[in-house]
């Protein structure tokens, strides 16, 4: 398992193929990445994401690792960027690994599931205008909890 | 205590963290302490319902105790992913 809260870039190419390398026996691997959307009527020129330096990684920890209890896992994965991303930037990847895909892709839902409105990261939108704004929290990203 | 706020909790505040010498018993009772401050604090901490608790690095109620407790933030429901 392995939690990486970063400023610099990720090659998804090189994250996914290590991760896949390291559970060789597994016969499933799921990867989910995020990525900086432009705003709703366009003219985003910057996310900034904020976090919890300590809380963050201690809340991603425990997401993953109840994530390794829930199902049969062989290895899980989260990358989570903060500071400033342009649109088209990858903001974050899960990855999962199981013995099969119905454990590895519900071990990835839950993942960004909880990592939505369980980590502390917020993000602000820093729009062409000139103005900001902060994304507010969705009641579908709460809502998204119950199901687990 | 170290007091924390984060996105436009801090930004409302204006600044990041402080030290709070404070005989509250629980976080609502902080809460009542710091909005009696200033004005700023009165408008950070105008609806709770949109905020959210961490103590000690650990999500938290308003109403829960402050013993012990070495950490107190303050922020908006968390919009990660």
């Amino acid at each position: 398992m392995r939690i990486s809260v970063q400023e610099a870039p990720f090659e998804l190419g090189a994250e996914s193929d290590a991760f896949a390398a390291g559970v060789a026996g597994a016969g499933a691997v799921v990867t989910f990445t995020g990525v900086v959307r432009d705003a709703d009527q366009g003219g985003l020129t910057a996310m900034e994401i904020e976090h919890y330096p300590g809380m963050t990684e201690k809340a991603l920890t425990a997401i993953a690792e109840e994530a390794m209890k829930r199902w049969s896992l062989a290895d899980a994965l989260v990358i989570h960027r903060h500071g400033r991303l342009t649109p088209g930037e990858r903001i974050m990847m899960v990855a999962t690994a199981a013995r099969h895909r119905k454990d590895a892709f519900e071990a990835a839902e839950y993942l960004m599931d909880y990592l939505k409105s369980r980590a502390p990261f917020w993000k602000k939108e820093i729009l062409a205008g000139g103005g900001s704004d902060w994304v507010a929290a969705k009641d579908a990203d709460e809502d998204a909890l119950k199901r687990w | 205590m170290d007091v924390l706020y984060f996105a436009w909790v801090r930004e409302r505040i204006g600044l990041p963290r402080e030290q709070v010498e404070t005989s509250a018993a629980t976080v609502a009772d902080l809460v009542e302490e710091l909005r009696a401050r200033e004005e700023r604090y009165a408008a950070a901490f105008a609806d709770l319902s949109a905020l959210r608790v961490a103590l000690d690095q650990e999500l938290s109620e308003f109403d829960a105790s402050l013993d012990g407790v070495r950490e107190v933030a303050f922020f908006p429901p968390m919009t990660g992913g």
